[in-house]
């Protein structure tokens, strides 16, 4: 299969809208479900706030939230496709940009030093574009993320020891959603990387941070650490918005990967309520849009 | 636990009726301010030319179309979706705010800390909690934006809102010394322990 650029660098602009506007099936039920579980009335008047958000920003074609984040684009190419690899950075590149002028959208990007705003949503190795492979015949897909501010500014690093064994990953997650509070938006999903390299761990706590509600950790360990884990940051009682109530996280997600003998790394990074994904699908059929 | 419906700009004995979990509703002029805004008037020495006192200020920086001035777009820019940011970044510019400036009530998210609470309790001023990332929704409260200042550091420039039945807004910091943040962290850190013991850890 060859890839129309053209086709990419337009999706790469339209996902970026449609991931502002429109949260996945999931996030919205998942809402829904502690709405209709919390027993705390203030908690419960938050959630139904939340709800009423989607639907003005659906009826009204708006943005869920002012916060258009770092824009995110995790590009997977699966076998038999054949793409300018350079080009398709670039492509989507400039769709990103098309979207910020073009909607136009609030550029949240600026340089780290300077703190000049380019107006592009758009800098120095931003927008992150992370590629991997799958064994997909003949499809290539784009997941676009634009990552808000205020669930990032909530990410850590912990370089734990081996001595300190798997008690030292639950206390320090338990510690990371007391420390954020209400500064990440909950009901968060609590991204939790374990294992790799400190880099490797951070990237693993932002996949697991991404991935849609419902779905498990392939690793059965880390599986069962996101269903312990999952429990537990709900009795804490943060509640949504850090103002007391049960719905403290939709779930705590886990990635997991094989590590050094003398390390034990853990990160986390969290994802607000608002927690905006769109996928562009491309096989030899055509493109489609969803989650 | 009342409800206000506030004109601004409000002086200091309506401020002080408030009390944590009051909530209030705000209509008249509403001030977007944001981290580069604070940055350039507090450590870079400018000014703006806009009267603050006894005014509310949001933590924003908007969505905003460039359009030709008009009576429905007096500063030359349409509101496309106007939200709240974590609140806490900003904690050192409260006091200055107020001190300098007569801010009366703050609007954010996710609360602040404890230099905050002291200078609301000083100077007469609150926090009002609105919900993060519920930008649709609070974009339909916002009738125009009137006027714009220091908008070279656009988005976060000072933006001056028109704004009619901005609310219900939860007071969650008072003049009274007390803060919902404060005793809700409090609470759960009190948890801590059980929620440990729970998950086996030694």
């Amino acid at each position: 299969m060859d890839v129309d650029l053209k086709q990419v660098e337009e999706a790469a602009k339209e996902l970026y809208i449609r991931a502002l506007k429109m949260l996945p099936p999931d996030i919205k039920s998942g809402i829904a479900a502690l709405a209709r579980a919390e027993t705390d009335a203030t908690a419960k008047a938050i959630l139904g706030t939340m709800i009423k958000n989607i639907s003005v920003a659906e009826d009204q074609s708006n943005l869920l939230c002012q916060d258009t984040g770092i824009p995110i684009y995790n590009v997977s190419i699966g076998r038999d496709v054949s793409v300018d690899g350079y080009a398709l950075k670039q492509a989507i590149r400039t769709g990103c940009e098309r979207a910020t002028r073009e909607h136009p959208l609030r550029s949240s990007v600026v340089h780290p030093v300077t703190r000049a705003n380019e107006h592009t949503s758009c800098g120095r190795g931003v927008p992150v574009i992370n590629i991997d492979f799958s064994d997909l015949n003949q499809t290539l897909a784009i997941e676009m993320i634009p990552k808000g501010s205020g669930s990032e500014n909530s990410s850590w690093l912990k370089m734990a020891i081996p001595a300190e064994g798997v008690d030292a990953i639950k206390t320090f997650v338990v510690d990371c959603v007391l420390e954020s509070g209400g500064k990440s938006c909950p009901p968060t999903i609590v991204g939790v990387g374990v294992g790799g390299t400190a880099d490797l761990c951070v990237h693993l706590a932002k996949l697991a941070a991404t991935r849609p509600l419902g779905s498990r950790c392939a690793d059965p360990e880390g599986a069962q650490l996101e269903q312990a884990l999952s429990a537990a940051v709900n009795r804490l009682g943060v509640g949504p918005q850090g103002l007391g109530g049960d719905a403290t996280a939709f779930a705590v997600h886990v990635e997991t990967a094989a590590t050094h003998i003398t390390m034990n790394p853990v990160a986390v990074n969290m994802q607000c309520h608002s927690a905006r994904r769109a996928r562009a699908t491309f096989t030899p059929g055509g493109m489609e849009y969803g989650y | 636990m009342a409800h206000y419906e506030f004109d601004t700009p409000v002086d200091e004995t309506a401020i002080r009726t408030l009390r944590v979990n009051d909530t209030v509703t705000l209509k008249g002029t509403l001030y977007g301010i944001r981290d580069a805004t604070q940055i350039h008037m507090f450590d870079r020495g400018r000014r703006t030319r806009f009267d603050l006192a006894g005014h509310a200020v949001i933590h924003t920086a908007p969505n905003v179309k460039k359009v030709e001035p008009s009576s429905a777009h007096p500063a030359g820019y349409a509101p496309i979706c106007v939200g709240t940011t974590t609140s806490a970044r900003m904690e050192r510019f409260t006091r200055p705010l107020m001190r300098e400036y007569g801010v009366r009530m703050i609007i954010g998210k996710g609360g602040m800390l404890a230099g905050s609470l002291a200078a609301f309790a000083e100077l007469g001023g609150v926090y009002l909690a609105i919900v993060g990332g519920a930008a649709a929704l609070e974009t339909t409260w916002i009738e125009r934006i009137e006027d714009v200042d220091l908008d070279d550091l656009n988005p976060e420039s000072l933006w001056r809102f028109r704004i009619s039945g901005f609310g219900p807004l939860l007071v969650a910091m008072d003049s009274h010394g007390a803060s919902l943040y404060t005793e809700l962290q409090k609470a759960a850190a009190g948890r801590r322990a059980a929620v440990l013991a729970s998950l086996g850890v030694k």
